[in-house]
């Protein structure tokens, strides 16, 4: 089943960077990647539900602003202390100017 | 007498970080791990924060729970404490008459609260573990006068806890104003103004003369009344076994930039131990901070098994009180000039800059995560010994992260 949201506009989000979005009670983190590529992923640290979106991007890293936390944002994986539960991602498709992630 | 392998005394972070960290380093021996606690090893952050004020964070947050501790193939002793360490026959002896053999011995024993030693100094709580939060959760009930002792981290971070929890605060400061060590005057002044904007009485520049069960006595004569009093007045390291067993004391137990202590194969992290820091200018510091105590046990597993890392991490720490976070990296000290960004409304990040341009410290405070990025950029560049332009850093409308490709 997909279920694909309109969550931004490509300009919206900076390269090697991150917004939030917020969905029917959801929230989302969308990333830019450094290729210019977009992902998202779950918008709350799996640690202590923190919004990545306030977090610093490095490459494909997102690292949560309160303790530090990283996950690979294009795979979801958590890269060390002190989170330990990998982030669950969302799949995306750009239409023009658009992008879209399928949350079902 | 048990088998042989890697022996880790002590049942907190830099305990359980060095158990993921050798696993990590495809260490296979066997891991002891002998802690004095009841509990597996887990999160403090909480204890003074979260815990106190959540109903539904009460319970503690194990870092090593029963199915980490069974994937890492680790023999964890609880309730027992270490009597003595023995370097020449490479043992430990336990209270409950066990010796254990190690190949190495890391000590992560941590600190314990100090205690006031004014007369009725014993009236005062302390917090360090769970059952002490346990003991204040009980106290701070609603319209509770509670008197905290400190206006250190811990010490505020109560405050605020009891606060939240509708008790009638005081907080007493000996020195001029709180903070007063490692946090520049204008984040104290914030975290102060946060506290009397929630109720608290701040009581600042004021000793303690003495202590009663239900009155703290002030030395220039005021009596606070308290059903409960607290004491956050710093911590000191629990230094004893590594001293009975003759290795370097001095402040905390002292180790080498990579983590090893004066015997060879006797290595120290977190709370308990001193090493000297390449980013402090060479000299030797101790940090009672929950990503250090990650960071030293991370390089210390390494060396164990025979690395040579040194340990370099930039310290980082950081306290939330009210609705306010509070992040520190580097050393304000060494970075006498001061450049101000202001990246949000109520958020300030000072940067602490040395005489040669180059950026040593980082101090941020804001609601929520509001300084959390800018925090971690100035730490990269701290790593970095970078000298950022003084433009940029002061122009929130420019973002840092552009000073990382330079």
């Amino acid at each position: 089943m997909t279920q694909w949201i309109d969550a931004c506009a490509k300009d919206d989000v900076a390269e090697e960077d991150v917004i939030r979005f917020d969905h029917a009670g959801q929230t989302f983190a969308i990333y830019r990647s450094p290729d210019n590529k977009f992902y998202a992923t779950d918008g709350l640290c799996t640690h202590e539900k923190i919004h990545l979106a306030d977090g610093l991007v490095m490459d494909n890293i997102i690292e949560c602003p309160k303790h530090n936390g990283r996950f690979d944002y294009t795979t979801g994986a958590a890269k060390g202390a002190p989170v330990c539960v990998n982030i669950k991602t969302y799949p995306v498709k750009l239409e023009g100017a658009r992008v879209f992630i399928n949350i079902a | 007498m048990s088998e042989h392998g890697i022996v880790i005394i002590g049942g907190g972070m830099a305990a359980a970080r060095a158990c993921i960290n050798l696993r990590a380093n495809d260490y296979e021996g066997s891991i002891i791990l002998v802690s004095e606690e009841n509990l597996l090893p887990y999160d403090r952050p909480p204890l003074s924060k979260a815990s106190m004020v959540d109903e539904a964070a009460h319970e503690p947050v194990l870092l090593l729970d029963d199915g980490i501790v069974a994937s890492l193939k680790v023999d964890v002793r609880l309730g027992k404490t270490v009597t003595t360490i023995n370097r020449r026959e490479k043992t430990i002896s336990l209270d409950d008459g066990s010796k254990i053999l190690y190949t190495k011995l890391l000590i992560a024993t941590g600190a314990k609260p100090r205690k006031l030693n004014c007369p009725g100094g014993e009236f005062a709580l302390t917090l360090r573990d769970h059952k002490d939060t346990v003991l204040l959760r009980e106290k701070f009930q609603p319209g509770k006068k509670i008197v905290v002792i400190g206006g250190g981290f811990i010490g505020l971070e109560l405050a605020s806890s009891a606060s939240k929890l509708g008790c009638i605060v005081s907080l007493v400061e000996a020195q001029p104003r709180i903070l007063m060590r490692g946090v520049p005057e204008p984040i104290a002044k914030i975290v102060h103004d946060a506290h009397v904007a929630a109720g608290v009485t701040m009581i600042i520049g004021t000793g303690i003369s003495h202590l009663t069960e239900n009155a703290v006595h002030l030395t220039d004569g005021r009596v606070i009344e308290a059903d409960t009093i607290i004491a956050g007045i710093g911590a000191s390291p629990e230094t004893k076994l590594a001293s009975d067993a003759g290795l370097t004391i001095d402040n905390g137990i002292a180790c080498n930039a990579q983590m090893q202590t004066s015997d060879p194969d006797i290595y120290a992290a977190g709370d308990c131990a001193s090493f000297p820091h390449e980013h402090m200018g060479g000299k030797r510091i101790r940090l009672e901070a929950w990503r250090s105590a990650q960071e030293q046990a991370a390089t210390a597993a390494a060396n164990m098994l025979g690395g040579d890392k040194n340990h370099i991490n930039v310290p980082w720490f950081w306290s939330d009180q009210y609705d306010l976070s509070l992040q520190i990296a580097g050393s304000a000290e060494l970075g006498p000039n001061t450049i101000t960004r202001v990246p949000s409304e109520g958020a300030i990040v000072l940067f602490h800059i040395a005489d040669d341009g180059a950026i040593k410290g980082v101090s941020g405070i804001g609601l929520g995560n509001s300084i959390g990025r800018d925090v971690k950029i100035a730490e990269m560049l701290i790593a970095k010994n970078a000298k950022p332009s003084p433009e940029i850093l002061a122009d929130a409308a420019q973002p840092l992260k552009a000073l990382l490709k330079g």
